[in-house]
C-alpha cells in the first residue's frame, strides 16, 4: 500500500451535495448534505413535509460524523450570541444565525438528531412570531382544529386512536401553532408520539384546546385563564436560556388563551368522546 | 432609628413577564419558570412597585384606598408579600429609591 498523499490544492475536486426542503408549519427549510443516503433518509423521515418547490426560509449545512458515545438525552442547551444560536446535545452540535438563514448541524446519520434540531429552530422561530410547538395531539374536524394536550399518560395518543374516519389527525404528539389574523392556525407535524404515526401536512384555524383527563365519564370543563396559561405553559416545547425569549413565549401564551377556548375535557376511552367535538 | 430609615423601595426583576388577566396578575419567573398568580391587593402593590414609590405611600395611597383594611394590618401584610417575593427574585427591595431602570416584559 503506497503512503498516504495530500491532494495537491491544483487537483480539481468534485464534492457531491445533496437537498432536501423540509416544510413543517408551513416554514420551508432547506437541508444540505454530501451524503445521499442520509438524504434518501430524511426523504422517508419526513414523508409528506417535502416540498422541492418551495423556497426556502432557512438553510443548514448537515456535516455528519461518527455516532458520538454521548447519550442523546443529555440536556439540550440553546443559547444565543452576538445574533447566532448555539445548539448542543450529546449527539449534536449546531449553529444557526437567523439573520443570514444560515446554519450547520454537525451530527451522525440518524434521523433523530436533525429531528430535535428543527423542532428546536422552529420554537425560535414561533417564539418570535407569537406562535410555539405545543406537547399535545391535533386534529381537524369540520374544517376546524382541535389540540389535546395533556402530561404524558393523560389520553393523547388514545384520543388520536379513536378518531372517527371523518377526522384528520394532524399530529399525536407535537402541534405546530402559528399566529393567523386574530387567532391562531394549528398545523400538522412529522412528529409522532406513541402512535408512530406522521401528521397530515395541512392546517385549519384552531377553534379550542383541551387539556385531557381520564375519567368516568365525558365532560367538558371550562377552565380558568391563570390555570390554562400554567398548563399551557407546562406544555409548550420550549428550550432556549434567554429571558427575553421566555418573556415572549410567555405573552404568546397570554394572548393565546385570551383568543382560544381552552377546556378541560375529562373522557372515557371510547370513541363516543369525539361526539363532544367539532 | 427614624420612619426615614425604615423606608423601603419596590422595583420588579426584569428578569420576570407578568400579565393582568382579569383583574388578576400572572407573573413568571424566567430564570425558574415558576408562576405566581396575584390576588388584586397583591396586583395594585405590583402595579405600583416602580422603585421609586415608598412602600408606605403605596400602602397608603394605594392598599388602605382602595380595600378595606386599618393602615397597621395593611402595612404588616405588605411587608409580608413584598419580602415572599423578593425571596423569589421576582421583586427587587432597597432601602432607597432604585434609578430608572428598563421595565420588564408586562402587558395588561
Amino acid at each position: 500500500m503506497g503512503d498516504f498523499k495530500p491532494v495537491p490544492r491544483s487537483c480539481p475536486q468534485v464534492s457531491p451535495s445533496y437537498q432536501i426542503t423540509v416544510e413543517i408549519g408551513g416554514m420551508p427549510i432547506l437541508l444540505h448534505t454530501q451524503d445521499d443516503s442520509f438524504r434518501q433518509l430524511l426523504a422517508r423521515r419526513y414523508a409528506g413535509f417535502v416540498d422541492s418547490a418551495a423556497p426556502p426560509r432557512f438553510e443548514f449545512d448537515i456535516e455528519l460524523t461518527t455516532p458520538s458515545r454521548k447519550a442523546p438525552d443529555e440536556e439540550v442547551r440553546v443559547e444565543v450570541q452576538d445574533g447566532t444560536w448555539r445548539l448542543r446535545r450529546g449527539d449534536f452540535r449546531a449553529h444557526w444565525d437567523p439573520g443570514a438563514g444560515r446554519g450547520r448541524i454537525r451530527q451522525s446519520a440518524n434521523p433523530y438528531s436533525i429531528d430535535s434540531v428543527l423542532r428546536i429552530v422552529h420554537t425560535l422561530i414561533l417564539a418570535e412570531e407569537g406562535g410555539f410547538l405545543l406537547h399535545s395531539a391535533g386534529a381537524i374536524r369540520n374544517g376546524r382544529a382541535f389540540l389535546f394536550s395533556g402530561v404524558s399518560g393523560a389520553g393523547k395518543t388514545t384520543i388520536s386512536r379513536l378518531a372517527p374516519p371523518d377526522v384528520t389527525l394532524l399530529t399525536d404528539e407535537v402541534s405546530y401553532i402559528r399566529r393567523a389574523g386574530d387567532g391562531y392556525r394549528a398545523c400538522g407535524t412529522p412528529f409522532a408520539g406513541e402512535l408512530a404515526r406522521v401528521g397530515e401536512n395541512c392546517s385549519a384555524p384552531l377553534a379550542s384546546l383541551f387539556f385531557l383527563r381520564q375519567g368516568p365519564e365525558n365532560r367538558i370543563d371550562a377552565m380558568a385563564k391563570p390555570e390554562a396559561i400554567r398548563r399551557l405553559m407546562r406544555n409548550i416545547l420550549f428550550f432556549a436560556e434567554d429571558i427575553e425569549l421566555v418573556q415572549n413565549v410567555f405573552q404568546s401564551a397570554c394572548e393565546f388563551v385570551e383568543r382560544v377556548a381552552v377546556r378541560r375535557l375529562t373522557f372515557t376511552p371510547d370513541s363516543r368522546v369525539w361526539n363532544l367535538i367539532g | 432609628m427614624s420612619d426615614k430609615h425604615m423606608e423601603k423601595y419596590i422595583a420588579k426583576s426584569s428578569a420576570i413577564a407578568s400579565r393582568l388577566l382579569g383583574g388578576e396578575m400572572m407573573i413568571m419567573s424566567a430564570a425558574d419558570s415558576t408562576f405566581f398568580t396575584l390576588n388584586p391587593v397583591a396586583t395594585v402593590i405590583w402595579q405600583a412597585a416602580d422603585g421609586r414609590t415608598p412602600l408606605s405611600e403605596i400602602v397608603a395611597a394605594r392598599v388602605c384606598a382602595e380595600f378595606d383594611v386599618d393602615p397597621e394590618t395593611a402595612q404588616r401584610d405588605v411587608e409580608l408579600f413584598v419580602d415572599q417575593l423578593s425571596r423569589h427574585g421576582i421583586l427587587q427591595v432597597s432601602d432607597s429609591p432604585f434609578p430608572d431602570s428598563v421595565s420588564p416584559t408586562e402587558a395588561a
